[in-house]
């Protein structure tokens, strides 16, 4: 337990790490996008929303299904809905190619 | 659901695989050009993710997932298929969503889990319920006043801070007690309550010029909390995925209050608003030279380098189709066109240039600050739509200003300065801008979208 702890605070310290280096990395040009698309990536809390709906729990099992089965609404509504929008944004970054306008 | 030994090394290289594909999801936004890819790797990790936890023995009932997993898709994909001048408030509701999902999830586990909670635990599934709860209605808030079904202008009181604290302070202790004491059940409800309402208190001093920093900030909280579940779940993929959405809101928070000028203690502590109210200095009225359409074009089409400053004022009007007609318009006479970008332009980071991309605009035409200063001595005409603050040269020269030391765009560097605004009504932060006194400046008096219009018709542009 105590080290299975240990290596999660291992492992959310290089992930932040690694975020920072490559968000930092991310032209401001498209900040909105990127703001969608790690919401889209959050909302993988969706896993622990299904686990909590479905598994079997001894006692609280209504609890469990009742607030399960929301988490996994709005979180599912966050990864369809900023996979979409972020998708859409980005085709609409087009560079000024050969064509005259 | 099988009972392969091997299932559970499945789902955890799934989870693997998926860990990978987010992390290249976000280095691959790192440009224009292979944003698209990291959009469909993040996709893919998802579905991996997904499909890989319903593959789980231990779930004895898939109905409601199901049912769940449909209506998210019902709701989710009018989201995604918003207006993009609608961008900044679906974004703080995505954020809301977020939290809503982390908030109730952690309020489960501790139900599910009390009394044997150890205390590290504990400890973590309070910030995971505390952040969750405020980013919940923090974000439903600010989500509330970008709509405009909540009133825009910051609502301050004395004491507003102290009370803020207090509550967030409160939340705190309690949330210690049940570290010490995870038994006590009844005390539960109040670190999601208190942390509600705080979100809520956070949120009323807030104007919309600073909802770029809170936008960014919620973002951050959003992220922690994930990571929060993701160490009471014991999930590395749900660590992770949160570290990265936690720096990447830290990030965009950084940058979005450097260019606002304000510590990043006072963004931390969401003491957003309150030095700029007092300092609107009323100076007598003094002339200014103003322009009609004809004139500014006149003066457009005879320019070689223009460089187009954005502000919120072109989101409103949704002048920016008729913008890139000027774009044109001006392209096909020769002159070379630019558009200078503040970070905080707009109600979030990057929003001007998703909206200008959306009138087809080409992303290296898009400069952000650091980019465009250097420009301006050699420009001939900037153009300022619907922006004020951000090119305020009392924040180069004007130690007084409330703005003093905020980084600007040097607008007033070039030779001409045009500003399209609807009356001389000072900005949103009540401060007066020196720039349209300069004798270099001509003020165009109207609508960004009509009067943008009526410059392309004299220009001979537009399509319609």
């Amino acid at each position: 337990m105590k080290l299975d702890l240990l290596t999660s605070l291992y492992v959310f310290m290089l992930a932040a790490f690694i975020g920072f280096e490559v968000i930092r990395r991310v032209s401001p040009l498209l900040h909105t996008p990127l703001m969608s698309l790690t919401n889209a990536l959050d909302a993988i809390a969706v896993v622990g929303a299904i686990l909590l709906a479905g598994e079997y729990h001894a006692h609280g099992a209504m609890l469990a299904k009742i607030l399960g089965t929301i988490a996994i609404v709005a979180a599912t509504s966050n990864i369809v809905g900023g996979f979409l929008i972020t998708d859409r944004m980005l085709r609409m970054f087009k560079a000024s190619g050969p064509k005259k306008p | 659901m099988t009972n392969l030994p091997g299932m559970e090394s499945i789902i955890e290289i799934t989870y693997l695989i998926a860990t990978a594909l987010f992390i290249l999801s976000l280095k691959w936004l790192s440009s224009p050009a292979t944003a698209r890819r990291g959009v469909f790797a993040g996709e893919l990790g998802m579905l991996l993710a997904i499909a890989g936890t319903l593959l789980h023995r231990g779930i004895v009932e898939y109905k409601w997932i199901v049912i769940a997993l449909v209506l998210g898709t019902i709701i989710g994909v009018p989201l995604g298929e918003v207006a993009m001048a609608a961008v900044p408030q679906r974004t703080a509701l995505s954020h809301a969503f977020g939290a809503l999902c982390v908030t109730l999830v952690g309020a489960a586990e501790f139900y599910l889990r009390t009394p044997d909670v150890p205390r590290f635990m504990m400890g973590v599934l309070s910030l995971e319920v505390i952040l969750g709860s405020l980013t919940f209605t923090g974000s439903l808030m600010a989500a509330g006043k970008l709509q405009e079904v909540l009133p825009q202008r910051p609502i301050t009181y004395k004491g507003q801070n102290i009370v803020n604290l207090g509550l967030l302070g409160v939340a705190i202790v309690v949330a210690g007690m049940l570290v010490a004491h995870p038994e006590k059940t009844q005390l539960f409800p109040l670190i999601v309550g208190i942390p509600l309402l705080f979100g809520v208190m956070m949120i009323i001093p807030i104007g919309g010029a600073d909802m770029p920093t809170v936008i960014s900030l919620l973002n951050s909280y959003a992220g922690l909390s994930a990571a929060a579940m993701g160490f009471v779940l014991d999930s590395k993929l749900l660590i992770i995925a949160g570290a990265l959405d936690g720096a990447s809101g830290f990030i965009l928070s950084v940058n979005m209050s450097k260019a606002m000028n304000r510590s990043f203690s006072n963004v931390l502590f969401g003491a957003f608003g309150q030095e700029q109210t007092a300092a609107a200095t009323k100076q007598e009225a003094r002339p200014v030279r103003s322009a009609t359409p004809e004139e500014a074009a006149a003066i457009l089409a005879a320019a070689n380098k223009v460089v187009i400053v954005p502000g919120y004022g072109m989101a409103v009007a949704q002048a920016q189709h008729k913008v890139r007609e000027l774009y044109d318009a001006l392209t096909k006479r020769g002159v070379d066109v630019k558009f200078g970008i503040h970070p905080v332009a707009g109600r979030m980071p990057g929003h001007m240039n998703v909206l200008l991309a959306e009138a087809d605009i080409p992303y290296d035409k898009l400069l952000d600050m650091d980019e465009i200063n250097g420009e301006f001595p050699q420009t001939d005409v900037a153009l300022v739509i619907g922006a004020n603050d951000v090119t305020n040269p009392a924040a180069r020269t004007d130690a007084s200003s409330p703005i003093f030391g905020m980084p600007i765009l040097d607008v007033d560097k070039a030779r001409t300065v045009m500003v399209i605004k609807r009356s001389m009504g000072a900005g949103f932060a009540g401060i007066e801008n020196p720039l349209y006194y300069l004798d270099k400046t001509l003020m165009l008096f109207g609508d960004a979208k009509s009067f943008v219009g009526a410059i392309v018709r004299e220009l001979g542009g537009g399509h319609e």
